[in-house]
């Protein structure tokens, strides 16, 4: 039997003005790829990732979602999708974690944590209550969940985040530089929980600066630049001295 | 003092204040109602609705309220359309005008209200319920809407109490109310300072009652920006 690809992008282009952010991007994730995706800021990984999911709509490419193409329509050079449903229904099956959390305030932790199963998915409120205290459990801030966002440390924010999305089931996880606005002391916690994700086999794509998560927990490495993808392989490929020589500079700043 | 006076007048305006808080309830209601649809209007994106929303806030905030129910009260059966019409036997009563003139003046301003608050949410929260598929009017109802009514609770009080007061101006259309009947008691007795001082007693305590309540739904509604209670701190 073929494997679907959980995730598959085809030549994706995004302009901002005349500036040209994505000039052809594909990648393909399979059940249980860890993907990282590194580059210099500016280089399009976070546009990138903002495409999937469609918070950025892209000018040109395709993208399915487990075996299911976004339908989009083009008029007068400019594209966007052709139902708000589908988008709707492509969004839930994609978790997505953001660099600055963006849990609701006005929400405690659980409730943030069941907001998408009952009112998007419309799950029973007593299950969704179950799974989210499980999952509350898995990322270790279980006595956390009557507490605001604001009462939390950004470690355990970030965790939050991270249970909020698992709470969709979705079919691949995107996280958008989870641990750069963390204090250093407080990226181990979201990483060791990002690990323990990978070893169970989410299918994940990872925009990091976390040359040890691409390194020890990815399974490819994807270097973009230029808003183009410059060099990809396994992380021994890539760190092995395989890498492009702009990937070689790339990590040299990071001490590897 | 005069306390058997006193007392008297007290309870020939209390007689009115049914009315008075008639007036209150039915155009803080309608007003509301009338300014979710304006904020609707006006930030919805299509450039002429906005462009009516505008308008009308201007032309609501910009003219004295007074003006406007003068205008609605004598102004609007001028116009055979509408003294035809099947609304006149309700647009003749004093206190239908006096709560639609009320009701469409406060309507600009709340809007204007709500407005800021939907400004102050954060276009992150915003996003991260795009992200787990929320959109429309479920987005608008769990996130959008809550957030931003906690944004513009402060300033909402203010307009309420304002609101509160602005029920006076009906006594000017012949509405018995609470300031109506005080203005009737003294021209029956001319004794102005201890009948007004006994309404204006009546409008401290509905506003004193009034704040209390807007403090108590702020105080539950913002849980989550006072400090860590006991309980969770490690």
């Amino acid at each position: 039997m073929a494997r679907v690809n959980r995730l598959s992008v085809r030549n994706i282009r995004k302009s901002f003005g005349t500036h040209e952010v994505l000039r052809g991007i594909s990648l393909d994730a399979e059940d249980g790829d860890v993907i990282s995706l590194l580059g210099a800021s500016g280089s399009g990984k976070s546009t990138f990732l903002r495409c999937i999911n469609l918070l950025e709509i892209a000018n040109d490419g395709e993208i399915w979602v487990d075996g299911e193409q976004i339908r989009m329509v083009h008029r007068n050079g400019r594209s966007k999708p052709e139902s708000h449903r589908q988008v709707d229904h492509i969004r839930s099956e994609l978790g997505m974690v953001f660099q600055s959390f963006n849990l609701w305030s006005h929400m405690t932790i659980l409730q943030n944590v069941i907001e998408g199963p009952i009112h998007v998915l419309r799950r029973p409120r007593s299950e969704a209550i179950a799974e989210a205290e499980a999952l509350l459990e898995k990322v270790g801030i279980a006595d956390k969940r009557h507490a605001y966002p604001a009462h939390l440390s950004g470690g355990q924010q970030q965790r939050a985040a991270i249970a909020r999305a698992l709470a969709m089931k979705p079919k691949v996880m995107l996280f958008d530089e989870p641990t750069s606005a963390l204090d250093p002391e407080l990226v181990g916690e979201v990483l060791r929980v990002m690990r323990a994700l990978a070893e169970e086999g989410t299918t994940m794509l990872v925009v990091t600066h976390e040359m040890s998560f691409a390194r020890n927990v990815s399974n490819r490495v994807v270097f973009m630049r230029d808003g183009l993808i410059d060099s990809s392989g396994t992380p021994d490929e890539m760190f092995g001295g395989g890498g492009s020589p702009a990937f070689r500079q790339f990590i040299g700043h990071f001490g590897s | 003092m005069d306390f058997a006076f006193l007392s008297s007048t007290m309870v020939t305006l209390l007689a009115a204040l049914p009315m008075t808080l008639a007036l209150f309830g039915c155009s803080i209601v309608l007003g509301g109602l009338l300014a979710l649809l304006l904020v609707w209007m006006r930030t919805g994106g299509n450039p002429i609705l906005s462009g009516f929303a505008k308008a009308y806030i201007f032309v609501f905030r910009g003219s004295p309220l007074l003006i406007q129910m003068f205008l609605v009260f004598y102004g609007l059966g001028q116009f055979g359309v509408i003294r035809y019409s099947f609304l006149w036997p309700m647009l003749r009563e004093p206190f239908v005008c006096a709560v639609l003139s009320l009701a469409l003046c406060t309507a600009g301003y709340t809007a204007e209200i709500f407005r800021g608050g939907i400004r102050a949410v954060s276009p992150k929260e915003i996003e991260a319920a795009r992200s787990i598929g929320m959109s429309g009017f479920l987005l608008v109802r769990r996130i959008l809407a809550p957030i931003a009514f906690r944004h513009a609770l402060p300033a909402y009080s203010t307009e309420i109490v304002l609101m509160m007061k602005s029920t006076a101006l009906a006594s000017l259309v012949t509405v018995w109310e609470v300031t109506g009947v005080a203005q009737r008691l003294i021209s029956h007795t001319y004794r102005t300072m201890e009948v007004f001082l006994c309404a204006a007693i009546i409008y401290l305590v509905l506003n004193f009652v009034i704040l209390q309540a807007m403090g108590l739904l702020e105080y539950h509604l913002s849980r989550h920006r006072r400090a860590i209670p006991q309980a969770l701190k490690a």
